[in-house]
């Protein structure tokens, strides 16, 4: 163990020796703090931003081919902010929820049921973009339906984890799942509810067309922001400049939760659940905000991604995305975002074209016929194994969760289930 | 366990709430189904004795596969996600098997011996499958936090389900049908056939097998002694890894046999009836008490009568749309309300 830990500060040394920029270093240092701390953050946001015109310049890459197009992107992002979202639940507050699809239909949903056709006895307008003023149904403006997306999945989260976050951890993960499955199966059968013969979810066909995104005629007028993201030629762009708006914000909140007085509880609830009782923590209320916090922020991304498909689907919402996003979460470090944000960016690049491109070029390079993305979920599985075997604090780990996963941490909880309280 | 000292004490309202309020929505829960039992069954009396037999077919099956879910908690306190999978896997080998051997329902003996062979074949094959998951993906996180074997749990099974579909391809596979359907006895019209009898008569034995096997042989007190306190075990000279596989061997050799009624009985699998059918078989774990073997299988029936009731019976009903969201609402009811379950009992040490 020693000997290996030697070379590597051996190997590290010489590196630095070879590489050292020692005149660059001395001006950098002379910059003040606040514009080094600034220059990365910015430089990353400007190549993000600007991604949509120099991406047909970019080489290929090799195995993987081609650069994700500017529409695996939008996906991406908002994949990543969902993982983000989840991180919150997961990352800081150390509460497996294998269920957090069920917030995406909820945000999803919220975007069909207020920005669409469905519901066919009401007219509702309300600063919709490119909808017949006659038409029926709830049309309110989609800006709106998505921050309506993301309180409610915030109250859903609040319903659900008021009885369940009691629960000792693995339990808690398994009434998550139990949630994340009902869902959807209130999404397909939802055509009837009850046999009342009220249509909520439009059953298996799923509700569409969701209204577009936009700015509407005034702003077009005033500012020059597009009035209708559809209907613009480069409307793809605008999908994506908003969905990376929305994971800044997403990003900016999470940063700042976590480093505020709710955030250092979580933390420390994650980490001892009886001390941090102990010290005065509201166990209840910090794990409720948690859900709710996470939830949130999935609601969102969620109603996004509905109006950016403009439909949404009950085969959407398998387990499959929850255990997908928490994949997400373990590969990039839970409770790092900027891990978080690597991981879920190449995972969900991965499985909306990565696999795909390795595949053909595997098989045109071997003469082989496999078909990659058929071991898709094989390849996640093989993912979170080996990640919790040989790396559990994540590719970009927090130093914190690193020296959990190191040390160990108190981790019987306080409420116990099976010491229940009334025994 | 040191939780006794350190149980803070609930809210007032909480403890009121868990002191009056909710073992009276347990009872009127309760009352309301057998309500809908008891009015089903005076309007259609022949459909609810068939969905009885159907339920209690079905219930040996998932009974079969709680009790892995029940003997791996039991010892480790993991929820092994991966153990529906191995059910499935054992499943797909026996629906390969029966095609490879060419067997149909008219061989006699010829037939019996050969199901007793692949029972064997399955049982084995499901057994060091599942040690083997042990050995890769729970033992060094023996001391790791107590979620990261759930995450591993869930990556096993996804690996396992992404095997069964390239080996069987999405649609179903369907098994020839072998088991005899002759009838043994009929009640109120409706005949009890002998594939039914066949699958009690396989998971009786084996029940009581398991029982006696936990609670009079030494390897039995070992595995119990080590689920009590491992540490404590290993110092009276257990060998506790050797014991952790035993029950995982044991384990997968029942999810082994399930899958073989299973396969039999259902004649059609799928890669993803291990996930479902083991969230079914979790339920009925937790329902009869998550450690505890007989109510195991007596959740295993609980959830396959309300399965089969719901699938069938017309007054009041959901319909099968709903019954996944009912078998998972009383998994989420059970688990805040009572997670000691049926059968389980209010000991910090529980088995």
């Amino acid at each position: 163990m020693s000997s290996t830990a030697n070379r590597r500060s051996e190997w590290r040394s010489q590196v630095s020796e070879t590489l050292r920029f020692d005149a660059i270093r001395a001006q950098w240092r002379r910059l003040p703090r606040r514009v080094r701390g600034a220059a990365l953050p910015t430089i990353v946001i400007a190549l993000a931003f600007l991604y949509p015109y120099y991406r047909t310049w970019l080489p290929d890459i090799p195995i993987f081919g081609d650069v994700p197009t500017v529409d695996t992107g939008v996906t991406m992002l908002i994949y990543m902010m969902m993982a983000i979202g989840l991180n919150i639940v997961v990352g800081y507050a150390g509460l497996l929820d294998l269920g957090y699809v069920a917030f995406y239909a909820m945000g999803a949903y919220t975007a069909a049921w207020f920005a669409s056709p469905h519901f066919e006895n009401v007219h509702v307008h309300a600063g919709a973009i490119g909808v017949n003023p006659k038409a029926a149904g709830f049309h309110v403006s989609i800006w709106l339906v998505v921050v309506v997306a993301g309180i409610l999945s915030a109250i859903a989260g609040i319903l659900i984890g008021l009885p369940t976050l009691r629960l000792r951890g693995d339990y808690l993960a398994i009434v998550t799942l139990g949630f994340g499955e009902i869902m959807p199966q209130i999404a397909r059968n939802g055509d009837n509810l009850f046999g009342t013969g009220f249509n909520l979810t439009n059953g298996a066909q799923g509700i569409n067309p969701i209204d577009p995104p936009g700015f509407g005629a005034t702003l077009n007028r005033w500012l020059g922001l597009p009035e209708d993201f559809l209907t613009v030629s480069n409307g793809i762009n605008f999908f994506y400049w908003t969905a990376l708006v929305l994971l800044l914000f997403t990003v900016f909140c999470s940063v700042r939760l976590r480093d505020s007085r709710l955030g250092r509880a979580w933390i420390a609830i994650r980490e001892d659940e009886t001390a941090a009782a102990a010290m005065g923590v509201p166990l209840m209320r910090t794990k409720t905000w948690a859900y709710a916090a996470g939830a949130f922020f999935g609601g969102i991304a969620g109603a996004y991604y509905a109006a950016f498909k403009s439909g949404t689907f009950p085969d959407d919402f398998f387990f499959n995305i929850s255990v997908f996003i928490l994949c997400m979460v373990i590969l990039g470090g839970m409770g790092n975002v900027w891990g978080v944000l690597v991981g879920g960016g190449f995972l969900a690049y991965l499985n909306q074209e990565g696999l795909g491109n390795i595949g053909q070029e595997i098989n045109k390079n071997l003469g082989t016929n496999i078909d990659v993305p058929l071991y898709q979920f094989g390849i996640f599985g093989v993912i979170l194994v080996v990640m919790m075997l040989f790396r559990p604090q994540g590719l970009i780990p927090s130093e914190r969760r690193k020296m959990e996963f190191e040390e160990g941490v108190a981790d019987e909880p306080l409420y116990d289930v099976r010491h229940a309280p009334d025994g | 366990m040191v939780t006794q000292a350190r149980r803070a004490p609930l809210p007032t309202v909480g403890r009121r709430l868990q002191g009056r309020i909710m073992p009276a929505i347990g009872a009127l829960l309760v009352a309301l189904l057998v309500l809908w039992l008891v009015v089903n069954f005076i309007k259609t009396p022949a459909e609810f004795y068939r969905l009885f037999l159907i339920g209690v077919t079905n219930g040996a099956i998932y009974g079969l596969v709680a009790l892995g879910y029940s003997l791996v908690y039991g010892i480790l306190e993991l929820i092994n996600f991966a153990h529906g999978d191995v059910f499935m896997l054992g499943g797909m080998l026996v629906a390969t098997m029966v095609t490879t051997f060419g067997l149909a329902d008219d061989s006699g003996l010829v037939l019996w011996s050969m199901i007793l062979l692949m029972l064997v074949i399955v049982m084995a094959f499901c057994a060091v499958l599942n040690t083997t998951i042990e050995l890769v993906a729970y033992r060094r996180l023996r001391h790791a936090p107590r979620l990261a074997p759930l995450i591993t749990a869930i990556g096993v099974s996804f690996i396992l389900q992404n095997i069964g579909l390239v080996w069987k391809g999405p649609r179903p596979t369907s098994v020839p049908s072998i088991l005899p359907r002759g009838t043994v006895f009929t009640i109120a019209g409706v005949p009890y056939t002998w594939d039914k009898l066949i699958v009690l008569l396989f998971t009786v034995p084996v029940l009581v097998a398991l029982l006696l096997l936990v609670q009079r042989t030494r390897q039995g007190k070992a595995m119990r002694a080590t689920a009590q306190d491992r540490d404590a075990s290993a110092m009276m000279g257990i060998n506790v890894n050797r014991t952790i596989s035993f029950t995982f061997f044991i384990a997968g050799g029942l999810a082994g046999a399930a899958g073989l009624l299973y396969a039999l009985y259902i004649t059609n699998i799928r890669y993803d009836e291990g996930f479902r059918l083991g969230l079914i078989a979790f339920t009925a774990a937790v329902v009869g008490g998550i450690g505890n073997l007989p109510g195991a299988v007596l959740g295993g029936l609980v959830i396959a009568l309300i399965e089969s009731f719901n699938n069938g019976l017309s007054w009041a009903t959901p319909g099968s749309d709903w019954t996944q969201s009912i078998i998972f609402a009383i998994l989420i009811i059970i688990l805040v309300f009572r997670p000691e379950g049926l059968l389980g009992e209010r000991t910090p040490e529980g088995v």
